[in-house]
């Protein structure tokens, strides 16, 4: 185990993060549920596609979180699958005209596979020097996208347009909202997967490889596979996270999914709490609002802003939204006793 | 005073009017983002990320509003520029325009930059019908009126000011063997592009080596190597500054010495020819369409001493060397001209209309006979240069003002 594993699971207080603690419980999850269908209805057609895009990198940042939270691996290269997912949402669409709900299938699997083939022989690499290989793997990626022979298709530096849909069945919902309710239901589909698949058997071999590689293989784990497979399907979801974002911002260019972006999703996952899945949008939420809100307070120092901030989360909650979520719930213990 | 006002308020609008079209008398018509008191400018300019070193064009720009606002505004508005920063993302750049439109609620979207950033709001900006003023990248394609009338240029673009260089070498060195040297992007091939259409099919033998190199080299010294093994009498240098100061430099350190053409984007005396020696830059050629804020030579030029005393007045302890500064006034005074001949018609289709409609629109920072023409048909405002030969330290003109429009694909 590397040092920078140690740092998150050693800090006092987090014991692994126990299987149940890993999700909110029911009456909370319908409580944010009705929230992020009723919110759109009341609200301006930028704000709905400020949630969409709450929601795209929510489900980034989750991917990422299952990755970290639940394998205990580190990737810094997470915008490249985010980009793979992006052009192969985009190129389909528009070279192909393909319908856009079936590029996301589409989308994941490219992406599982090339997260799956990356893993391998990122396999024999852990902690920081995994880290530094998919970090590897994004600086290149906005390059590779400008390569000659794929200008073709990609649109090169001057990337790809792509054309928003309508909604289906002449529904009488704006093209944002429609984008936002597909997304949604997109996202609780991939939500919910996740959340078995770290309460099945493969997500306690999972968390056996996070929390002591040896004794996981010693009881028979097939570390190995666990691990690629775990850097498969969180490369896939990103990727489908990527496809749409392309819908929702309709463009796709290199200069979109730089080393930037793999360092806002890291972000994210830290501050919605290594882990903890439900963290993912309130991570999500930070990388979105918080630089607009530093940019508010000053324009030439927006960078140092965001970074006073930041470290004022990491200072005070250091394990994030998980760790309020927490608090409040004792909090809501106490207030019931009395 | 307050009779006086709106009698040039009125008098300004007639005229307006009378040029313009001749309908709506003096009467007053708004679109979101205009009324009696304000008018609302968007604007997206990188002030984080990798290209921030633009932020001073968003600086400039509201700091000339700020100036416009302190003398009483554009007939009788104040000017509200709300600029965010877009860190040169486009999904960022599209959530910020998004803002700007739909919150914030601008009459226009005024000098967003980057090719990436605009390609990524063209779309939105055409199909909602708010006007794109003005952009901030040198591509080709923002002349486009008919499939994007909502999309406006403002500075020369970097196909235009390559076939300049051809038509000068086709005059001057007919027989000259060319090679170029550029950037593996869409700025290098642009250039590419304009010198290949310059020369033509006549011209096109004179080319015998084109380089590209990647913008993540550290050093560009094996290509200039491998290009003078090819012994072309013309080097044509179409890089950003630090690896156009490369060039000067190793070519003179190699003891060889071709006609060097390097691209306007890199002329700047402080950032390149002063760190590639002005002992190797001498007879360097390029062409402008901006004064140089650091170059003597405009001390006692009207236009540019208004924009010294602006920049003491507005933005003190600004580095008057950077180009920036000289861009962002003339853009934010383009914008001004166009508001102020829209008068109280302030709809979105008359401000296009209007920006469509510059006749000889001299800003105080362009080089003397450098005017801004537009028309229904030509959405490229600045498409004359000069060139000039780097002599001492500074830049001199010669020749005529050329002219280089080139229509969109």
């Amino acid at each position: 185990m590397s040092a920078a594993e140690e740092v998150v699971t050693e800090a006092p207080a987090v014991e692994a993060v126990p299987k149940r603690a890993m999700t909110l419980g029911y009456g909370t999850s319908l409580v944010v549920l009705a929230a992020l269908i009723l919110t759109p209805l009341f609200v301006k057609n930028f704000i709905i596609f400020q949630m969409t895009m709450l929601l795209i990198y929510g489900l980034a940042v989750l991917a990422l979180n299952i990755l970290t939270g639940g394998s205990g691996q580190f990737s810094l290269g997470q915008s490249a699958f985010y980009a793979i997912g992006a052009y192969t949402t985009a190129i389909l669409m528009e070279h192909f005209n393909v319908n856009y709900a079936l590029t996301l299938p589409v989308a994941g699997v490219v992406c599982f596979g090339a997260g799956f083939l990356f893993g391998q022989p990122a396999l024999r690499l852990s902690g920081i020097y995994l880290a530094l290989a998919t970090f590897a793997l994004a600086l290149a990626m906005p390059q590779l996208l400008k390569l000659g022979f794929l200008e073709h298709w990609t649109g090169g530096v001057q990337g790809l347009v792509v054309t928003k849909p309508d909604a289906p069945f002449g529904l009488p919902l704006s093209q944002d909202m429609w984008l936002y309710y597909f997304t949604l239901a997109v996202s609780i589909g991939i939500y919910v997967a996740s959340v078995n698949l770290l309460r099945s058997r493969s997500g306690r071999a999972l968390m056996s490889i996070r929390d002591n590689e040896i004794a996981a293989s010693a009881m028979g784990v097939n570390v190995a596979l666990y691990k690629t497979l775990a850097f498969g399907v969180s490369a896939g979801i990103t990727g489908i996270a990527g496809g749409l974002g392309a819908i929702a911002v309709q463009f796709v260019a290199p200069d979109g999914y730089t080393i930037t972006l793999a360092i806002s999703l890291f972000v994210g996952m830290v501050v919605g709490g290594v882990g903890w899945l439900p963290g993912s949008i309130v991570g999500s939420a930070f990388i979105i609002f918080v630089p607009n809100i530093a940019e508010g307070i000053s324009k030439g120092l927006s960078g140092a802003v965001f970074g006073v901030l930041l470290f004022l989360v990491i200072y005070l909650v250091p394990h994030g939204a998980r760790q309020v979520a927490l608090i409040a719930q004792q909090l809501a213990a106490k207030l019931k006793k009395n | 005073m307050p009779f006086k006002l709106r009698t040039a308020v009125l008098s300004a609008a007639v005229v307006a009017c009378a040029v313009a079209s001749g309908s709506a008398f003096a009467q007053k018509t708004y679109d979101t983002g205009a009324s009696d008191t304000e008018i609302k400018i968007g604007n997206i300019i990188p002030y984080s990320g990798p290209a921030s070193a633009y932020g001073s064009i968003g600086k400039t720009e509201a700091a000339y509003f700020r100036m416009i606002n302190d003398r009483g505004g554009i007939n009788g508005r104040k000017v509200n520029f709300i600029t965010y920063d877009d860190a040169y993302s486009p999904p960022k750049a599209v959530e910020q325009v998004r803002k700007l439109v739909e919150s914030d609620e601008v009459l226009v979207v005024f000098n967003p930059l980057g090719t990436p950033s605009n390609t990524a709001i063209q779309k939105y900006l055409n199909s909602k019908k708010i006007p794109q003023l003005f952009v901030a990248t040198g591509a080709t394609k923002w002349n486009d009126p008919k499939n994007f009338p909502w999309t406006i240029g403002w500075q020369p673009s970097y196909q235009s000011e390559a076939q300049i260089y051809a038509k000068w070498l086709m005059k001057e060195k007919p027989d000259a063997k060319v090679a170029i040297l550029y950037q593996n992007d869409d700025f290098g091939k642009d250039y590419l592009k304009g010198t290949k259409d310059g020369l033509g099919a006549k011209g096109a033998s004179m080319i015998i080596l084109e380089e590209s190199y990647e913008i993540s080299e550290p050093t560009i010294d094996s290509h200039i190597v491998k290009i003078k093994a090819a012994n072309p009498d013309v080097l044509l240098i179409y890089a950003t500054p630090k690896f156009a100061a490369q060039t000067i430099k190793k070519t003179a350190e190699l003891g060889w010495k071709p006609l060097q053409i390097v691209a306007n984007v890199s002329i700047s005396v402080g950032s390149v020819m002063q760190p590639a020696g002005f002992d190797n830059a001498q007879g360097v050629l390029s062409a402008a369409y901006a004064k140089d804020g650091s170059d003597q030579q405009w001390n006692n030029d009207p236009g540019m001493k208004k924009w010294n005393e602006f920049l003491d007045k507005y933005m003190p302890g600004a580095d008057k060397t950077e180009s920036a500064l000289v861009y962002g006034y003339g853009a934010a005074q383009t914008l001004a001209k166009v508001l102020e001949m829209c008068g109280d018609n302030l709809t979105r289709a008359n401000v296009m209309k209007q920006a469509a409609s510059l006749k000889d629109f001299t800003p105080d920072t362009l080089l003397p006979g450098v005017k801004i023409n537009t028309s229904a048909t030509d959405f490229a405002p600045i498409s004359q240069l000069q060139m000039m030969r780097f002599k001492g330290q500074k830049w001199e003109l010669f020749g005529e003002i050329i002219s280089g429009d080139v229509p969109a694909d």
